[in-house]
């Protein structure tokens, strides 16, 4: 299975885009993201695109190779509101005190519409047809699904799939057909659309809705390096996994757990988005940007602590699970426990069900990521989250009783650590760390001679 | 004092061995692994894969009494298994050392094992255990880099003599897969991008180079690296399944008879004295403890 996005001719306002989040815009966290919804099971795969495209929708064009010629059944326009849904429930989180959905902002700047000028001129379809075969494209298939106009091309050659994308009103950047030379002869289709701006007022929406594709194919890839081409630094790319039994990982990358678990300041409470989104770029730099990081593996059937409910059995249906059916209504499937082989007891609210979401987070460049991804399923069914503890301390005074003494010592000590902690997971200043976190002076642990012969 | 000098000089020749430093620079690629990168293998897998596997061994020893006494392979092969194999739980590794040890007494074609042992047990694994899986990616590339260099240079410095097949299956993989680069018209880094597989490494320099399991002669070696890589273009690169290479000499070991017979050559046997290899035709009785081991069966 395969998708690749390919930026096409994105303007000047577009390519800034393009880049990556470089810091607070008034107050405006914009993150470049693409989000892509991965369902995949015996070589059939659905995939779901999200896009959070800006700009004018008859500005928008999308190219996708695909192993297969796509019938106009095999398309569907979906619902943004999932994608919301599966972000909110993997989400990085903190427990203790959390925050309804803390990375929600982080994770939604996201683009990989561009620009298509759709000044499409007037011809006939017999015309276009007869236009694309003299340059060796062929159109297998041309139909229009909710508010896209989508056509299936095969191609012989990149320099005429190119010509015929330019004539055809997409613009195309340089070095573009060096980037499909390899998807051409690979033999795989592609999948462009553009928006029917009739269809798209008709909706009535301001946005525009994910694109689903289902098909059949052996290949278990994502083809990441046709958005390469006009991309002047690294981009960032979701994956949420939907498999039956277990963790998916990249096999030709390193696949890395982030770090997880750890005790943090309280302080970061109020700007979680701000630590995960420094926490993120220190691991992407320590693994000089060539490694895909897992943020969450969970039976989709529960979560522990939740950050948002798991998806119901309907909404796993629409983002294409299509073997959730399969299973007898109701009754609970046997779960094997990690390192064991025992059923899980029924958690509170629903049962374990046969879909494991893998979410994989990762910030890709053309030279740090030669080659598209590919993926397997593992059979690992270990529960991960990333997941970050703010430990409050009591609220009373040293002076209430002995012990409390002995307890704020201790308490100062954790802080302390926890600053460290903090500082060495960001890569932030630990003396700005110590200063945010309130630790002054006076709380540092005191010597361990104060005390011995009394105050 | 003779028995003394005639024994320190033993013991010093025995680092001549090349599986003494299979042993180390495949434990050195463990311990970089686990520190240096999330190989996800927990200790007490490591344990168990080595109890559950010298165990075996010892017991295989009480059925097969030929074979010099050495736990080194089994080593070997329980090193191997920790590097590769991923489990989320713990009796998957043990049972997997025991079938790994075990295939080399239970498959066996004249005198020689079929498979080799960490490759059995892989498969093993990966088809029959719940819960298991191997990891292509979990290199990375300053591992596989640093491993390069340590393979290369155990190849020059070890004299190994059944180096010929290690360098033909490179030359025929690799060469398969940058001719498919260039016809894709896709950039060299991807090539060298596919070097980075610390799997690739293993596999050439410690599995498809056993040579209890490879071929005797140098032709029937030619012939198997060929035929073992065309295997695992086919199965990664057409079938795009995973793991090629550790099923293509899975699925290619029977053929190792095939090419003996046409190819007959004396049969490799280990010795700990010189690091070369002597002939079962003319065994080092030194090291033949048969007679020990048939007079406790007797007994």
């Amino acid at each position: 299975m395969t998708l690749a996005v390919l930026i096409l001719g994105a303007p000047r306002d577009a390519r800034a885009f393009c880049g990556f989040y470089v810091g607070k815009a008034d107050g405006a966290l914009v993150n470049h993201a693409s989000q892509v919804v991965i369902a995949h099971h015996d070589d059939k795969t659905v995939i779901s695109l999200m896009n959070d495209y800006q700009g004018e929708p008859s500005e928008f064009a999308l190219v996708v190779p695909v192993p297969v010629v796509l019938q106009k059944g095999q398309v569907h326009v979906g619902d943004r509101e999932l994608f919301q849904k599966i972000d909110a429930y993997s989400s990085p989180r903190l427990v203790e005190y959390f925050d309804s959905n803390p990375c929600q902002m982080l994770m939604m700047g996201r683009a990989f519409g561009a620009a298509a000028g759709a000044i499409a001129m007037p011809e006939t379809a017999a015309m276009r047809s007869e236009a694309a075969k003299a340059l060796g494209v062929t159109i297998e298939a041309e139909y229009t699904v909710g508010e896209y106009d989508i056509v299936i091309l095969s191609a012989k050659e990149s320099s005429g799939l190119q010509t015929w994308l330019q004539q055809s009103g997409y613009k195309i950047p340089l070095g573009a057909d060096r980037a499909l030379e390899p998807y051409i002869r690979s033999d795989m289709k592609f999948f462009v659309a553009k928006v029917n701006i009739a269809e798209h007022n008709r909706t009535g929406l301001t946005y525009l809705r994910p694109l689903q594709f289902a098909f059949e194919s052996p290949k278990f890839m994502l083809p990441i390096r046709l958005g390469m081409i006009n991309s002047q630094g690294p981009q960032d790319l979701v994956i949420y996994m939907l498999t039956e039994n277990g963790r998916v990982e990249t096999t030709n990358y390193r696949t890395v757990k982030l770090p997880t678990g750890m005790d943090i300041p309280e302080y970061v409470r109020g700007e979680f988005g701000d630590f995960y989104k420094a926490m993120f770029d220190e691991q992407v730099k320590r693994n000089d940007m060539r490694a895909v990081f897992t943020e969450y593996v969970w039976n989709m059937g529960w979560c522990d602590p939740c950050a948002g409910p798991p998806l119901s059995r309907d909404e796993l249906r629409s983002l294409g699970v299509f073997w959730v059916d399969d299973q007898p209504g109701g009754a609970v499937p046997m779960y094997r426990r990690p390192g064991g082989f025992m059923p899980y007891p029924q958690p509170m609210g629903g049962g374990p069900t046969p879909v494991t979401l893998t979410r994989l987070h990762v910030r890709y460049s053309a030279d740090t990521f030669p080659e598209d991804l590919t993926f397997q399923e593992t059979q690992d069914q270990e529960n991960f989250q990333a997941r970050y503890v703010l430990q409050h301390g009591w609220n009373g005074s040293p002076t209430a009783c002995e012990a409390a003494k002995n307890y704020f010592d201790e308490l100062n000590k954790r802080k302390a650590h926890e600053a460290e902690t903090l500082a060495d997971l960001t890569g932030w200043n630990l003396e700005d760390v110590i200063k945010k976190a309130g630790l002054t002076p006076e709380s540092q642990p005191k010597p361990w001679w104060q005390g011995i012969w009394g105050s | 004092m003779d028995v003394f000098s005639s024994k320190l000089k033993l013991w010093t020749s025995s680092f001549a061995d090349p599986r003494l430093f299979q042993i180390f620079s495949l434990g050195i690629l463990l311990a970089a692994g686990a520190y240096f990168r999330d190989f996800s293998i927990r200790p007490e897998q490591v344990v168990l894969t080595f109890a559950a596997g010298l165990l075996t061994q010892a017991a295989c020893w009480r059925l097969t009494p030929s074979k010099p006494r050495t736990l080194r392979s089994a080593i070997i092969t329980c090193l191997s298994l920790t590097l590769l194999l991923r489990a989320d739980n713990l009796i998957a590794h043990p049972i997997a050392a025991a079938a790994a040890i075990s295939s080399k007494s239970l498959f066996r074609f004249r005198r020689k094992n079929l498979f080799n042992p960490a490759t059995f047990g892989l498969i093993f694994a990966i088809i029959l255990l719940p819960g298991t899986w191997v990891s292509p990616g979990q290199w990375g590339q300053d591992v596989a880099v640093a491993g390069w260099v340590v393979m290369l240079g155990m190849l020059v410095t070890n004299r190994a003599r059944r180096g010929d097949i290690s360098w033909t299956f490179l030359a025929f993989y690799l060469g398969a897969l940058a001719v498919r680069l260039e016809y894709l018209g896709q950039r060299w880094a991807v090539w060298t991008h596919q070097l980075e597989s610390g799997a690739l490494l293993l596999f050439a320099f410690f599995m498809i180079s056993d040579p209890m399991t490879g071929p005797n002669d140098r032709r029937g070696r030619i012939a198997h690296a060929a035929l073992v890589a065309a295997i695992a273009y086919a199965w990664q690169v057409r079938l795009y399944r995973t793991n090629g290479l550790i099923w293509a000499l899975f699925i290619a070991a029977p053929c190792v008879p095939l090419w003996d017979a046409i190819w007959p050559a004396d049969k490799f046997e280990w010795t700990q004295n010189g690091g070369g290899h002597v002939f079962s035709a003319n065994p080092d009785s030194r090291f033949d403890d048969s007679s020990g081991a048939d007079s406790r069966r007797a007994a």
